[in-house]
C-alpha cells in the first residue's frame, strides 16, 4: 500500500518532470529559426543603416547616401489608416461577440472573421482594388489603409472575444453588484483587465500588416517621393523592400535587409511605447 | 485616442486638397526598374518633373495602362491589338533599353558550356535527363560533364522574361510551340519554379545539376556561368550587353514601324539569339497638355541623355540609328 | 435608464460586429462577378482538372488544392505543438526576468517581410530539404508560430490564476496544474489561436513561393515540389492578361475561400463532438 502510493508519486513526479522538458524544449526550438530569420536581417542589414536611412529619398543603384525617409513615415500613415478601420471594428465587435454573442448571430459574425484570416492578402488587395481604385481612377494611400485594415481585423475581433471571455464573470458581477450599469462595466472594468491580451492581439495585427506587401502594390502603389496626401500614392516600407529584394544589385539588396531591420525595431518601438503609455492610463 | 487619430485623418484629407508638385505615375515591368530609377533621378535633378515608377509586372502595367490609372505603362511584351484597342486612341511602343536572357547553370568545374537550340529545347522540355548525355557532350567536346540528374529552374511567376525565352524556344522547336508555346506563364513539361529572377537565382545557386534562365544582369552580379548559345548564323555567342546590342542592329532591318518587334533568334554573326526589347506605353494623344509634354520631354531625355547609364546597370543602349527613328516617333506625340 | 444604456451599447458594438460579414460578403460578390467568365466556361470540372495551361487557357485546380492543404497541415503539425508548448513555457513555467522579451521578440516576427522569410528559406530550407512541399510547410510553420504562442500565451496568462493556485495546493504537480486548471478554461482561446494561424497558412503567398518548388502536380512524396492556391495567384495575378485566365485565377481565389470556410467548420465540428458546445460556437 505505501510502496504502491510512493510509486504513484514518483510517476506523477516523472510526468511533471517530462512536461516541463517538453515545453523548455518547445520553447528553444520556437526560439531557434526566429533567432536564425533575426541574426541574418540583422548581419546583411546593420552595415547598411545610418543616419541617411532615416532621412533621405530613395536612391539609384551605386549612388551613396539613400535611405527610406518617405517610405517609414508612409508606412506610418497606412498603419494609422489601417488602424481607423481595424480597431473600431475589432474591437468592438469582439465586445459584442464576448457578451452577446453566443446566439446564431455570433457564429455568423465569428465564421466571417476566421474566414476572412484565411483570404490571402493579395486578394485583399484585389478587393480595395475593384472597390477604391477603379472608382477613384488613381492609386492612393486610402485604398492601401482600407485593404490593410482588413487583413487586421480577424486578429483583433479573436483576441478581444478570448480576451474579454477569460475575465471571471464574478468581476462583471460585482460591477453590476454596485449599481454601475453593464455597458461602464465592460468598457471600465472588463475592457481594462482584458487589455493586457487584446493589446497582444492589436501588436500582433500591425506587426502583420506593417510587413504585407502583396495588398499594397495595387493599392496604394509606391513612389520615391515625400508622400501625404491620402488621395495619392503612397511609399511604403515593405513596397520598397520587395523592389530592391528582387534587383540584381547587391547595393539594393543591403538596403532591402537594412529596410527589414528598421521595420522590426518600429513595430518594437511602437510596442514598447504603446505599453508604457496604456500602463499609464491604466493605473495613472 | 481614437478622436484623435480622427483628427489627424482630417487634418491629413485636409492637406491633399493643396497644390501638388507634376508628377507623371507609370507602372510596368520589373526587368527595367534599376534603369528606370536612375533615369527618374538623373531627370528630377535636370528638369524639376517627378516620375514615380511602379514595377508591377508587365502585364499590369499593361492592365492599369487600360483602366487609365497611370500615365504611361511599361511592359517587355508588347501589347496585343486587342489590348491596344481597350487602351483607345492610338497607342506608341516606345523601346527604351534591351536586355538578354541567360542560361545559367550550376556544374562545379564546368567553366565553359555550349548548347544549340535542339539540345537547349530538349533540356527544358525534359527530355534529356542526364549531363553526361550525349547530345551535350558532342557539343562540348573535352569537357568533363558529370552524370548527375538536371534539375531545370524557371520562373513560376508570369513574366516578361518568360515571355522572350519561350518565344525563341518556340521559334526554334517545333515540339516545344506545339506542347508548350510562348506566353508570360506556361505549364511546364519539366523542372521547379522560382519566383522572380531573384527566386530562380537562389534556386540554382543551391542546387548542383540546376539549370535555368534568368536576366543576364543576375548572372552577372551572382557571378554564375552562363552558356554559348550557337546563334542563326551557326557561331556561339554568350549573352553580353555588346552581343544584345548586335541582335538589335541584326534585326534593325526588319524593324516594324511601331517598333513591336521580337528580336529573338536575329541574324548577324555577334548576335545573342534570346534578347529583347522593353517599352514604354504612351497614348499618342495627351489629353492633360502640362502631363503630355512633360511626358514628351522625359521620353525625349530617356533616349538621348538617359542611354548612357544604360550601360553600368548591365542593358544594352539601343543602336544609334534605332534612337533617332524612336526619337520621331516621340516628336508625333501631341498634347 | 440603465437599461437603455445597455441596449444602445448592444446596438452599437453589433452594428460594428456586423460590418464584418458584410465586408465579406461584399468581397465575395465582387470576387463571384470577376470569377464569372470562368466558371461558366470550366464549370465544376475546374475543381477536378489538373492542367494549367495559360497559353492554351485551360485551367484546373486540383494540385493546387492539394498542395494548399497538405501544405498548411505541415505547417500546423509542426506549429501547434511547438507554439503552444512555448506559450505554457512563457506563461506557465519560466520564471526569468527576461522572458518578457522572449515573448515580445516572438510577437515581432510577424513584422518580418514575407518576402524576407523567403530569401531566408531558399538558401536555409533549400538546401535541407529541397524545393519540396515539406519546405514549404516548414516555412509556414515558422510563419505562423509567432501568432500561435503570442495568443495562446495570453490565453494561459488570463487563466484566473485562483483556479491554478487551487490545483497547486491540492498537491497537483505542475503538469496536473495545466491539464486540470489551464486547459478546460483556455481551450476556446487556443482554438482561436490555431485558426487564426490557420488562415496565414492557408493565404500565405510569397514566402511558401520562393521554396515550394512551384509545379501543379500531386506526388504523395512530401520531398516532391507542390504549389499552393494563393503562391499561384500572387505569381500569375500581376501578368495575366486575357479575361478568361485573369478570371479563373479570380476562381482559385474563390475556392481557397470555400477551403477556410469548411476547414474552419470542421475545426469547430471536431472540438464540439469531443469537448462540447460551450465556449465553441
Amino acid at each position: 500500500m505505501e510502496n504502491g502510493r510512493q510509486k504513484q508519486y514518483f510517476l506523477r513526479k516523472i510526468k511533471n518532470r517530462i512536461f516541463l522538458l517538453a515545453v523548455f524544449s518547445c520553447a528553444l526550438i520556437a526560439v531557434l529559426p526566429l533567432l536564425f530569420v533575426l541574426g541574418h536581417v540583422l548581419v546583411k542589414g546593420l552595415g547598411a543603416i545610418n543616419l541617411d536611412f532615416f532621412l533621405h529619398l530613395p536612391t539609384p543603384v551605386g549612388e551613396a547616401g539613400g535611405g527610406m525617409g518617405n517610405a517609414i513615415i508612409g508606412t506610418l500613415i497606412l498603419i494609422m489608416l489601417a488602424c481607423s478601420i481595424g480597431l473600431p471594428i475589432g474591437i468592438l465587435g469582439g465586445i459584442w461577440l464576448a457578451q452577446f454573442g453566443e446566439g446564431k448571430r455570433g457564429f455568423l459574425i465569428r465564421y466571417s472573421a476566421d474566414v476572412l484570416a484565411g483570404i490571402p492578402t493579395i486578394v485583399i488587395g484585389m478587393f480595395a482594388y475593384a472597390l477604391i481604385v477603379i472608382r477613384m481612377g488613381r492609386f492612393s494611400a486610402l485604398a492601401g489603409g482600407f485593404a490593410l485594415g482588413l487583413i487586421m481585423i480577424p486578429t483583433i475581433v479573436r483576441t478581444t472575444e478570448e480576451m474579454i471571455k477569460m475575465v471571471p464573470r464574478s468581476l462583471y458581477e460585482a460591477g453590476l453588484a454596485l449599481g454601475i450599469p453593464g455597458w461602464k462595466v465592460t468598457l471600465r472594468v472588463i475592457f481594462r483587465t482584458a487589455w493586457s491580451g487584446i493589446f497582444t492581439g492589436i501588436m500582433l495585427a500591425v506587426a502583420r500588416i506593417a510587413g504585407e506587401t502583396a495588398p499594397l502594390i495595387f493599392t496604394a502603389f509606391n513612389t520615391p517621393y515625400w508622400s501625404f496626401q491620402l488621395d495619392q500614392p503612397m511609399a511604403s516600407m515593405t513596397v520598397t523592400i520587395y523592389n530592391y529584394a528582387i534587383s540584381p544589385f547587391d547595393d539594393w539588396h543591403a538596403k532591402a535587409w537594412a529596410g527589414s531591420l528598421v521595420l522590426i525595431f518600429a513595430v518594437l518601438g511602437i510596442t514598447l511605447l504603446v505599453r508604457k503609455f496604456s500602463k499609464q492610463v491604466q493605473y495613472g | 485616442m481614437i478622436k484623435k487619430i480622427a483628427a489627424l485623418i482630417i487634418g491629413l484629407g485636409l492637406i491633399s486638397t493643396t497644390a501638388l508638385a507634376l508628377t507623371l505615375n507609370g507602372a510596368g515591368a520589373t526587368f527595367p526598374f534599376p534603369i528606370y530609377s536612375k533615369w527618374i533621378s538623373e531627370y528630377h535633378k535636370a528638369a524639376g518633373t517627378q516620375v514615380n515608377y511602379q514595377s508591377i509586372g508587365s502585364g499590369g502595367g499593361v492592365r492599369q495602362f487600360i483602366a487609365g490609372t497611370v500615365d504611361f505603362g511599361a511592359s517587355d511584351a508588347p501589347m496585343t491589338e486587342e489590348e491596344m484597342k481597350r487602351a483607345g486612341g492610338e497607342v506608341l511602343h516606345i523601346p527604351t533599353v534591351m536586355g538578354a536572357v541567360a542560361i545559367s547553370y550550376n556544374l562545379p568545374g564546368v567553366v565553359e558550356l555550349k548548347l544549340d537550340a535542339d539540345t537547349l529545347a530538349d533540356i527544358f522540355l525534359g527530355k534529356i535527363k542526364k549531363w553526361n548525355d550525349g547530345a551535350i557532350a558532342e557539343l562540348n567536346p573535352g569537357v568533363n560533364l558529370p552524370g548527375k540528374n538536371i534539375l531545370v529552374a524557371h520562373r513560376s511567376d508570369g513574366s516578361g522574361t518568360t515571355h522572350i525565352f519561350s518565344s525563341y524556344m518556340a521559334k526554334i522547336s517545333s515540339a516545344w510551340a506545339s506542347q508548350v508555346g510562348a506566353g508570360k506563364a506556361l505549364s511546364w513539361p519539366a523542372g521547379v519554379g522560382g519566383k522572380g529572377n531573384e527566386g530562380v537565382t537562389g534556386v540554382i545557386r543551391v542546387n548542383q545539376g540546376a539549370i535555368g534562365y534568368i536576366e543576364l544582369s543576375y548572372a552577372m552580379t551572382n557571378k554564375l556561368p552562363v552558356v554559348a548559345l550557337k546563334n542563326r548564323a551557326g557561331k556561339f555567342v554568350k549573352p553580353s550587353i555588346a552581343s544584345t546590342s548586335a541582335a538589335a542592329a541584326g534585326a534593325l532591318k526588319k524593324m516594324p514601324k511601331d517598333f513591336r518587334a521580337d528580336i529573338t533568334n536575329a541574324g548577324g554573326s555577334d548576335s545573342y539569339p534570346i534578347s529583347g526589347f522593353t517599352w514604354l506605353l504612351v497614348h499618342k494623344e495627351q489629353k492633360d497638355a502640362v502631363k503630355g509634354k512633360a511626358l514628351v520631354d522625359f521620353l525625349k531625355w530617356s533616349l538621348s541623355d538617359g542611354q548612357k547609364y544604360a550601360e553600368a546597370l548591365l542593358y544594352s543602349p539601343l543602336p544609334e540609328n534605332l534612337q533617332a527613328k524612336v526619337m520621331d516617333t516621340i516628336k508625333s506625340i501631341s498634347y | 435608464m440603465r437599461k437603455t444604456g445597455d441596449a444602445w451599447f448592444n446596438l452599437v458594438t453589433f452594428l460594428f460586429a456586423l460590418s464584418i460579414p458584410l465586408l465579406l460578403l461584399l468581397l465575395v460578390a465582387i470576387l463571384i462577378g470577376q470569377a464569372l467568365p470562368a466558371i461558366k466556361i470550366f464549370g465544376a470540372g475546374f475543381i477536378i482538372s489538373s492542367s494549367w495551361d495559360p497559353v492554351k487557357e485551360t485551367f484546373g485546380a486540383l494540385p493546387y488544392i492539394y498542395g494548399t492543404l497538405v501544405s498548411s497541415l505541415i505547417a500546423l503539425a509542426i506549429a501547434v505543438p511547438l507554439g503552444l508548448g512555448a506559450a505554457l513555457y512563457l506563461a506557465e513555467v519560466s520564471r526569468s526576468r527576461y522572458k518578457e522579451y522572449l515573448a515580445v521578440m516572438i510577437e515581432l516576427l510577424a513584422a518580418i517581410p514575407s518576402i524576407i522569410y523567403g530569401l531566408w528559406g531558399i538558401f536555409v530550407l533549400g538546401p535541407l530539404f529541397g524545393l519540396s512541399m515539406l519546405s514549404g510547410g516548414v516555412i509556414l510553420a515558422i510563419m505562423i508560430l509567432p501568432t500561435i504562442s503570442a495568443i495562446s500565451r495570453e490565453v494561459f496568462r488570463s487563466v484566473p490564476n485562483i483556479l491554478k493556485e487551487s490545483a497547486l495546493a491540492l498537491g497537483a504537480t505542475r503538469w496536473e496544474t495545466v491539464k486540470l486548471a489551464v486547459f478546460g478554461p483556455a481551450r476556446s482561446g487556443i482554438l482561436g489561436a490555431i485558426i487564426l494561424g490557420l488562415g496565414r497558412a492557408l493565404g500565405e503567398t510569397m514566402a511558401v513561393t520562393m521554396v515550394i518548388g512551384n509545379r501543379p502536380e500531386i506526388s504523395a512524396s512530401i520531398f516532391a515540389p507542390a504549389y499552393t492556391l494563393a503562391s499561384v495567384i500572387a505569381n500569375e495575378f500581376a501578368e495575366a492578361s486575357s479575361d478568361v485566365y485573369l478570371s479563373a485565377l479570380v476562381e482559385l481565389g474563390i475556392i481557397l475561400l470555400l477551403i477556410t470556410m469548411i476547414v474552419n467548420g470542421l475545426a469547430r465540428l471536431l472540438i464540439w463532438k469531443t469537448v462540447g458546445k460551450s465556449n465553441i460556437f
